[in-house]
C-alpha cells in the first residue's frame, strides 16, 4: 500500500460532487470512492454501483436463526424435558413463534453487521485511509487512484479543476 | 439516470370520469343488489352455489353446540335475513374503514411534514368521500330495532333487566358503555367527525390550488392534528363498537390496534391499487418508482404490523386458555360445522404471508405488477379478515360465501369506486401549490 498515489479533488457542494462524478466518469477515468459528509442522493448510481445484495446476506442468516429457534424449542420443550404447561401438547406451535421471531431478527442483524464489516474491511483492526479530514465536515471530496488510470496525473487534476473542484491535492499512502 | 436529467412532467391534470365507466358502475352496483335476492332466493328454496354454507333445515345440532355458550343455550336461532344482515354491516364497516383512512394518511403526512407523499395526496382525498355511506348504513342498521337485534346481541329486550328472565349479568355489567344513547352518540360522532374532518382538510387543500401561499398549509395541518388527536380515540373505540362487541361477552385488549391495523393495510393497499390503476391510464406521470417504492414499504411493513398485533392477540389467548376467552377461536375453528375455519386460515394467508413473501423484496416494491398482486391480496384478505370477525357472531350457522356475499361486495365496491372516481374528477391530480409538490417530484430514494 505504499507506493499507492491518490488524487484527492475537494469540492464544495454535494451537487458539484455529484455532476463532477457523471463528467468524470463519462470521460473515462476510474474514481475510487468518494467521501461526504452526509448521504447525496443518487450518488451510489452516478458512480456506477450494483445495487448492494445484503438483502441475500439478511435472508440466510434469518433463515438460519428461524431453523435455529425451531430447533431449540422442539428440542427444549418437545424432546429432552417435555413439561405439561396448562394440559397443551409437548410442542405447541403459537408459544414458540416469540422465540423464532427473535432469533431470526438477531441472526439477521448480526449477520448483516458483520457482513457488512468483513465485506467493507471495518473491522476493529482496520486502518481506514482519511484523504481529507474536511469529509467529515464540510467538505465533498473525491478519490482517483492514479495506479488504475491509464491518463497522467496532470490530465486527470485538469479534469477535476473543469469539472469544479475547489482544490486538488496529492495523496500519498 | 440522477438529478440533472430528471424530467418534471406538468402538474396540471384532471382525471376524467367517463359518464359511460359511471353507467357501468350504477349497474354493477344493480347487479349486486340482484345477486343478493337471487342469492336468498336459491338458498331459501334449498340450492346452495357457494361455499362453507348450509341450507336452513340442517343447521339444527352441531352449529348451536358452539353458539350456545354465547347465546344463551342457542335461544336466537340465526335465519337467511341474518346473513343478509350481517353481510350489510360486515362490508360498511369495511368499507367505511378504507375511505376514513384515506384522511388518517393524509393527517399523519401532515403532521410528519412528510413531502414525498404530496404528489399521491389527491388520492388519498379521494377515499374518504365514501365514509358518508356506509356510516349512514351502520346508523339505520342500529336504528331499527329488528336488524339491530341481529347484529348486536346486547340490544336485545330485557338482557341487562335483572328481573327478566333474558336477564346477562356480564352484560349488564357493561350497560354504562353498551346502552343506546351513548352508542348512538359514538356512532354519529365518528362518522359526522370523520367526514367533516376530512372535508374541512379537503376545503383547505382546494383553496390551496386556487390561492397558493402557505397559509391553507398551516390550516390543513392544524386540521390534521386535531383529526389525529380524535381518531387515536375513535379508531379505538370504533373497533369496540363496530365489531368487538357483537360478541358481547368475548373481549380483547388488542382489538382497537387489530382492527386499526387491518383498515389501515387495506386503506393503503386500495391507495395503491388506485395509483397504479390511473398511471395505467396515462394519469399522475410525476408518481415515480421511488413513490411506489415508499407506499409498497408502507403496506409491506402495515401488513407485518397487522399480523404482530393479531398474533399477539391469538398468542395470549391461546397461552392463557381461559374459556371466556377462547370461545372466540373455538367457533371460528371448530364452531357452526367448521364453516368459518377457510375464512379465518384464508385471510392469514392473505394479509401476511402471500405480501410479505412478494413485496418483500426492494426491486418488487417498485414492479407496478407485484405491487397489484400485493394489493389485490391484501384487499381481498382483509375483506376475509372482517368476514370472520363479523360473520360467526351475527349470522352464526346461516353464514357462507356464496352469491349473497358476492352481491353485496360487489355493490360496495361499485359504489366505493363511483365515489371515490367522482371525488377525484372534481379537482388538478396533484395538489399544484402544495409547499412540498416540489420535493415529491424530485423524491428519489
Amino acid at each position: 500500500m505504499a507506493d499507492s498515489k491518490y488524487l484527492v479533488g475537494v469540492f464544495d457542494d454535494g451537487d458539484e460532487l455529484l455532476h463532477a462524478v457523471e463528467d468524470i466518469r463519462h470521460q473515462g477515468v476510474k474514481i475510487h470512492e468518494a467521501y461526504t459528509p452526509f448521504a447525496v442522493h443518487g450518488l451510489d448510481r452516478a458512480l456506477g454501483y450494483s445495487f448492494p445484495r445484503m438483502g441475500v446476506a439478511a435472508f440466510l442468516f434469518g433463515i438460519t436463526g428461524t431453523c435455529c429457534a425451531l430447533l431449540l424449542t422442539f428440542w427444549t420443550m418437545g424432546v429432552d424435558w417435555p413439561i405439561n404447561i396448562g394440559g397443551k401438547n409437548f410442542f405447541p406451535f403459537p408459544t414458540n413463534i416469540p422465540i423464532v421471531f427473535e432469533l431470526t431478527v438477531l441472526l439477521a442483524a448480526f449477520g448483516m453487521s458483520f457482513t457488512f464489516f468483513f465485506m467493507e474491511d471495518m473491522g476493529p483492526t482496520a486502518k481506514p485511509i482519511i484523504f481529507d479530514v474536511r469529509s467529515t465536515d464540510d467538505k465533498f471530496v473525491l478519490a482517483i487512484d492514479l495506479a488504475k488510470n491509464k491518463l497522467s496525473e496532470g490530465d486527470i487534476s485538469k479534469i477535476l479543476k473543469e469539472s469544479g473542484a475547489s482544490e486538488v491535492n496529492v495523496k500519498e499512502v | 439516470m440522477a438529478h440533472s436529467t430528471h424530467e418534471i412532467p406538468s402538474t396540471e391534470e384532471r382525471f376524467e370520469f367517463k359518464s359511460e365507466t359511471k353507467r357501468n358502475l350504477i349497474i354493477a352496483a344493480l347487479i349486486g343488489v340482484a345477486m343478493v335476492a337471487i342469492g336468498s332466493f336459491l338458498l331459501s328454496k334449498g340450492w346452495s352455489i357457494g361455499v362453507w354454507e348450509s341450507h336452513g333445515a340442517e343447521h339444527a345440532a352441531a352449529g348451536h353446540e358452539a353458539a350456545g355458550h354465547s347465546e344463551h343455550g342457542g335461544e336466537h336461532g340465526a335465519t337467511l335475513f341474518h346473513r343478509i344482515i350481517a353481510n350489510i354491516w360486515m362490508n360498511s364497516v369495511y368499507f367505511l374503514g378504507i375511505s376514513v383512512v384515506g384522511a388518517f394518511f393524509i393527517a399523519y403526512n401532515y403532521v410528519a411534514k412528510a413531502g414525498w407523499s404530496s404528489s399521491i395526496k389527491r388520492v388519498a382525498e379521494a377515499l374518504p368521500s365514501f365514509v358518508i355511506v356506509p356510516g349512514v348504513i351502520l346508523i339505520i342498521l342500529m336504528a331499527i330495532p329488528s336488524t339491530r337485534h341481529i347484529v348486536m346481541h346486547w340490544t336485545h329486550d330485557g338482557i341487562m333487566d335483572p328481573a327478566s328472565e333474558h336477564y346477562d349479568k356480564i352484560i349488564a355489567g357493561k350497560a354504562w358503555y353498551l346502552n343506546l344513547p351513548f352508542y348512538f352518540l359514538r356512532l354519529v360522532a365518528y362518522v359526522v367527525v370523520w367526514y367533516f374532518g376530512w372535508k374541512t382538510i379537503r376545503k383547505y387543500s382546494l383553496l390551496e390550488d386556487e390561492e397558493g401561499g402557505l397559509e391553507n398549509y398551516y390550516k390543513s395541518r392544524n386540521t390534521a392534528k386535531l383529526f389525529l388527536i380524535f381518531f387515536a380515540v375513535t379508531a379505538s373505540t370504533s373497533a369496540w363498537d363496530l365489531s368487538m362487541v357483537i360478541d358481547t361477552h368475548w373481549f380483547s385488549t388488542m382489538f382497537g390496534w387489530y382492527h386499526l391495523a387491518s383498515w389501515h393495510v387495506a386503506g393503503l393497499a386500495t391507495m395503491m391499487l388506485t395509483i397504479l390503476l390511473l398511471k395505467d391510464q396515462g394519469y399522475l406521470g410525476a408518481v415515480k418508482e421511488s413513490h411506489l417504492h415508499d407506499l409498497g414499504k408502507f403496506i409491506f411493513g402495515f401488513s407485518i404490523f397487522w399480523t404482530y398485533v393479531w398474533f399477539s392477540q391469538y398468542l395470549l389467548i391461546f397461552y392463557a386458555n381461559l374459556p371466556e376467552e377462547t370461545i372466540y377461536f373455538r367457533e371460528r375453528f371448530t364452531g357452526f360445522q367448521g364453516r368459518y375455519w377457510w375464512p379465518f386460515h384464508i385471510s392469514l394467508v392473505l394479509n401476511f404471508f402471500f405480501p410479505f413473501l412478494i413485496l418483500m423484496a426492494r426491486n418488487s416494491k417498485r414492479r407496478p405488477t407485484f405491487l397489484k398482486l400485493g394489493s389485490i391480496s391484501v384487499i381481498i384478505g382483509h375483506w376475509f379478515d372482517f368476514y370472520q370477525m363479523h360473520m360467526p357472531g351475527i349470522a352464526k350457522d346461516q353464514g357462507g360465501i356464496g352469491i349473497i356475499e358476492w352481491g353485496t361486495t360487489l355493490t360496495f365496491a361499485s359504489l366505493f369506486i363511483y365515489f371515490v372516481a367522482n371525488e377525484l374528477s372534481k379537482a388538478n391530480l396533484y395538489p399544484k401549490n402544495h409547499p412540498f409538490l416540489e420535493e415529491s417530484l424530485h423524491h428519489d430514494i
